[in-house]
């Protein structure tokens, strides 16, 4: 569509951006779509940003129901608080979109369902090198602290962080860490025009990232797997080939190949295609089919010295989203 | 549209309903499970009543999909999707779930067992009703027959279908076909002649104009499937070219190196350095056994070059890979001998006149390296008193636990023939007397006439420690009299251990290249044991003889013929059916990654270069889902198992389980 046509639209949307657990790259992102955001401005009135906008809460909860048409939602559900403001977004936009990895799959903080609240508050309050000296008697943050002056409340930390989709109904999905701004763009000219896929898909394409790569490939066997700062690969063939675990393979395409194309594999930002469930197992069974060995101790190995991360390695974006979504508790706590 | 789903428990007699309620399963299954619009419960769902009521019912009733809990997919699959058919719904909107092999066979406690086959049932309910129509797919049979083996059970597949007027490529591996009959002298129970009989079978294919033979041969690689498989043959070098020389033998009598002949003549004779294995042999092109010859261990020699009268001979030949189409392949690759020496207590290879079967089989025979003079070792003296030793590695937990079935009769076969041709006494000890066959106990009643003396015991030893002057330099056969329930010791001069048949050493990789398997022992499984024992569980491939299990010459050559029957049956069909469950590949969705190429076990995925994405050749695909999993693009679809059916499958499995407590606070 024509910016012409975003400028002209009649009536005004209302459009709302809100953050949850997320490191704040994906508003970045949407300031990065630089003078379209004067479009956008143009076609929509913004009633809620945090971090780019002013907006209050209780604004929104005085709103009726569907009356944001639009709602970006970036962010993991880890608090209550996170909780209660996607109850809320969702009630009040008639389109919710999870934006970004840490909605859609987790994400990073997602990584955090390794672990539980107690693992998490040690390591912050307790043992981390930061914070020991100055919290002898460890402390730790409590939902109601009564004060002389009155009740002190916080969010409740949950154990499990949860995407968007396991808190409230999804409309659509928008993959990246972070998205690109073109996409971004892309969709926000979707939404205007009325263009929207079935409720519930992930806008953009629906190939790999190995597609917009340029790279030169062959059948691919593999005998060793090396960390990136290991080698300094060659920037015409496979960088899988020459043994970086890559997962362009298996990461829906949009970006252009962006990290391949600066000679550093793809760590998977962009999620799994559409109808793939669990994109870790993918990711697993395609890197099951390519080690070179029929031993089982050397495929040990090369699992060993090449993967000593295997769940940050295939699931750094999309833990909490996948078939596991958490370590066992119990086996947390023993 | 809501979907109707008829559900039929079957009974299988008391099979089933034995361990299962099946009449709760069918009322629970009618009154809980989503979908399900007719529930029953039947004696014989596979009989034609059994499916006379689904046809009935799916015309009746309007039932849109069937699901049958009886026995595996692999006895009635077809049945019931037949049945599907007749009445007009599409044959893979049927879904059989086993709940005989995988649960009354097994199990133990009814109430379990019971709800076992609710879970089953109400997996399979969930799963057909995500299950799509698939149309059937014909290819066309390629009318040419690859044979492996030429042993008799490969010969007589050959000549049927030869005869029958269709192309057949037969491989042996040995410089000869004819196979283990070509070294005995007779054959039990009727005692004619081997060779008489063979022989002439043997110039037939060599002969035949249908027949492309290739001795000296094994099978590469096998790809394809039924009706159109590519097959990569080695022609290992002969170092004789076999379209110049006349099978004069002018070579093999002047090659000055003599090796002693482990295969043919059982160790028991020599052959030269370039040879056939017996003057008989088809082809009788020689071949040179370059371990051996001279001029390949030393430089030097080259006789047969020079006396060869047509040139013929040709160092410099290398294997050759040749490629073939098929539309069918019999394995026909029959047996070896079990190693005596691995019973140390039998003394083999220790003491001199300890024989295998084959040894004597060849000391016997009238074209042996002794003519047919049953002697001991030392080639001169006639042995006055021979034990037989019954069940040598078979029969035994520490080596086969089966029976290999054809001992029995060659003991009573070598009791004859040292009758009739020595003075000697010879003695079997058995455990059993096996012979349930035609003739066969007819044949033990004449050796107990004749004279022969059968012992009933096991032998716990043979040794050479004599205790009395009796046994002086004799050996001494040391075993428990189960009649008398004593233990004796006898001495003999000659001791014949009757080793077990076993399946070839490379039985399973052979099987491997093929696509089929072995049973734990070795042997090619068959389709079914009872109903259909020459076909395999992969389409267009059939075992004959003694590679699917012991057997005697005469049920080796049924097995050929009913193997080249099936093969003929299908060719003149013309068309064969092979399943819709096949693999698709997404190409606007696959990246050209590659992952999947390499890992088709049937080769059916090709790349294509120029739109730099894969895609499955569909006649090629079996369907077994390897790529579908390798996808890490998750574009390729495995039909009748995509993911919404295998996890609708799962669901309905764990009807009752409850959800999994989520994360909370
Ligand atoms: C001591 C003894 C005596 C017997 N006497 C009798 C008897 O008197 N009467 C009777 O009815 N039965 C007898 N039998 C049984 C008889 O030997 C078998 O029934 C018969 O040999 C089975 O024939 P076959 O063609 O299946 O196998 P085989 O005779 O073993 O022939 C198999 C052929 O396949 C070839 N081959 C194997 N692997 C490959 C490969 N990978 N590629 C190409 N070629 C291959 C082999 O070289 C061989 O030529 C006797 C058995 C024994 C042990
Ligand atoms: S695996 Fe990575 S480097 Fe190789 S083709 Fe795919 S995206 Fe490119
Ligand atoms: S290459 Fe992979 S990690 Fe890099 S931006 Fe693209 S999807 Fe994300
Ligand atoms: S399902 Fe895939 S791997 Fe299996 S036979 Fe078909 S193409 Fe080959
Ligand atoms: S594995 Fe999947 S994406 Fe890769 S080439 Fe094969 S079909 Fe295409």
């Amino acid at each position: 569509m024509s910016e012409a046509t975003a400028t002209s639209a009649k009536t005004k949307g209302k459009l709302a951006i809100y953050w949850a657990a997320s490191c704040g790259g994906c508003e970045i992102s949407i300031l990065a779509i630089d003078e379209k955001i004067l479009d956008v401005g143009n076609a929509f009135d913004i009633v809620m940003f945090p971090c780019g906008a002013d907006g209050k809460v209780r604004d929104v909860e005085q709103m009726p129901d569907g009356a944001i048409d639009v709602c970006l939602f970036n962010g993991g559900i880890r608090t209550s608080e996170q909780e209660y403001m996607a109850q809320l977004m969702r009630r009040k936009s008639k389109v919710l979109v999870a934006f970004g990895s840490c909605a859609s799959e987790g994400c990073i903080p997602g990584l955090g369902n390794m672990s539980d609240r107690k693992q998490i508050f040690d390591t912050v309050y307790k043992e981390g090198s930061s914070t020991y000296p100055v919290n002898p008697k460890d402390e730790r943050p409590q939902a109601e602290t009564k004060m002389p002056e009155g009740t002190l409340h916080l969010p409740i930390f949950y154990d499990t962080l949860k995407t968007l989709d396991q808190t409230v109904d999804v409309d659509y999905y928008l993959p990246g860490c972070p998205p690109e701004a073109e996409n971004i763009w892309k969709a926000i000219v979707a939404i205007l025009e009325g263009k929207l896929p079935p409720k519930g898909s992930t806008i953009g394409v629906n190939t790999t990232v190995c597609d917009e790569c340029k790279r030169t490939r062959h059948e691919k066997k593999i005998k060793k797997f090396h960390r990136t700062w290991q080698i300094i690969p060659n920037e015409e063939e496979c960088l899988l080939e020459q043994g970086l675990l890559c997962c362009g393979l298996a990461t829906r395409a949009g970006c252009g190949s962006l990290c391949p194309q600066v000679n550093s594999p793809c760590i998977g930002c962009h999620g799994p295609n559409d109808g793939v469930e669990d994109f870790g197992a993918r990711l697993m069974s395609a890197m099951a089919s390519v080690i070179d060995s029929n031993d089982p101790e050397e495929i040990d190995g090369i699992i060993k010295d090449g993967i000593p991360d295997p769940v940050g390695t295939f699931y750094r974006f999309s833990l909490a989203k996948s078939l596991l979504r958490r370590k066992n508790k119990a086996a947390i706590a023993n | 549209m809501a979907e109707k789903v008829g559900v039929y428990v079957c009974h299988c007699g008391s099979n089933i309903a034995g361990m299962v309620d099946v009449e709760a399963v069918a009322k629970w299954a009618g009154a809980n499970v989503k979908n399900v619009a007719i529930s029953k419960d039947y004696k014989f769902m596979c009989s034609s009543l059994g499916q006379q009521m689904i046809e009935d019912d799916i015309k009746k009733e309007g039932l849109t999909r069937i699901v049958v809990a009886a026995c595996s997919p692999h006895l009635h699959e077809k049945t019931f999707r037949r049945a599907c058919q007749n009445a007009g719904l599409n044959p893979y909107l049927c879904q059989l779930t086993n709940v005989r092999e995988h649960v009354s066979w097994v199990a133990k406690d009814k109430a379990a067992a019971t709800e076992k086959v609710k879970s089953l049932v109400s997996a399979a309910v969930a799963r057909v009703t995500h299950q799509e129509p698939l149309e059937k797919m014909f290819v066309k049979v390629n009318p040419r027959t690859l044979v492996i083996g030429g042993g008799i059970a490969g010969l007589q597949a050959t000549l049927e279908l030869a005869d029958a007027g269709y192309p057949v490529t037969l491989i042996e591996r040995e410089p000869s076909i004819g196979g283990h009959m070509a070294q005995f002298d007779k054959t039990f129970p009727t005692l004619d002649c081997s060779a008489c009989i063979l022989t002439p079978k043997m110039s037939e294919v060599g002969q035949h104009e249908n027949v492309t033979l290739h001795t000296y041969a094994e099978l590469e690689e096998v790809s394809g499937s039924v009706g159109n498989f590519k097959v990569k043959i080695r022609l290992k070098a002969k170092m004789v070219d076999a379209e110049k020389c006349t099978g004069c033998g002018i070579c093999i009598e002047k090659c000055p190196k003599k090796v002693l002949d482990t295969v043919f003549e059982a160790g028991m004779g020599n052959r030269k350095a370039i040879y056939t294995p017996f003057p008989q042999a088809v082809p009788r092109i020689p071949v040179i056994d370059t371990e051996n010859c001279t001029y390949f261990t030393q430089g030097k020699c080259k006789v047969c070059a020079k006396v060869c009268p047509t040139e013929a001979v040709d160092y410099e030949q290398k294997d050759e890979i040749i490629e073939i189409e098929v539309g069918n392949i019999i394995m026909a690759t029959g047996w070896k001998l079990f190693d005596c020496e691995r019973i140390p207590q039998y003394q083999y290879k220790r003491l001199d006149n300890v024989y295998t079967n084959m040894e004597f089989e060849r000391l016997c025979n009238a074209a042996g390296p002794t003519n047919g003079k049953i002697v001991m070792r030392d080639g001169k003296t006639e042995p006055k008193s021979i034990a037989i030793i019954h069940c040598v590695g078979s029969r035994d937990a520490n080596f086969n636990p089966y029976c290999s079935g054809v001992c029995c009769m060659a003991a009573l076969k070598f009791g004859h023939l040292v009758l009739e041709k020595t003075n000697a006494e010879v003695y079997s000890f058995y455990i059993d007397m096996r012979a349930p066959m035609k003739d066969y106990e007819e044949f033990y009643q004449r050796l107990l006439t004749e004279g022969m003396h059968f012992v009933r015991g096991k032998v716990a030893e043979v040794n050479n420690a004599a205790r009395n002057e009796r046994e002086g330099g004799k050996l001494i056969v040391q075993y428990e009299d189960t009649l008398l329930g004593k233990q004796k010791r006898m001495p003999f001069d000659m001791v014949i251990l009757m080793g077990a048949i076993e399946p070839q050493a490379d039985a399973k990789e052979l099987g491997l290249k093929c696509g089929i398997s072995c049973s734990m022992a070795g042997w090619y499984t068959e389709r079914h044991p009872k109903l259909d024992p020459v076909a395999t569980m992969t389409d267009g491939i059939f075992v004959a003889g003694a590679c699917q299990g012991p057997k005697d010459i005469p049920a080796s050559v049924a097995q050929g013929a009913a193997a080249a029957a099936r093969v003929a049956g299908m060719i003149t069909k013309g068309t064969v059916m092979i399943e819709p469950i096949v693999a698709s590949i997404d190409e606007e969705g696959c990246s050209g990654c590659k992952i999947c190429n390499t890992m088709c076990p049937y080769n059916a995925i090709e790349f294509d270069e120029e739109k730099s994405v894969s895609r499955v050749i569909t006649a090629l695909c079996k369907g077994c889902g390897t790529c579908v999993a390798a996808c890490p693009a998750g574009v390729i679809t495995g039909a009748h198992f995509n993911n919404r059916q295998i996890y609708s499958e799962i669901e309905g499995i764990l009807w009752d389980a409850q959800p999994a407590e989520v994360a909370s606070g």
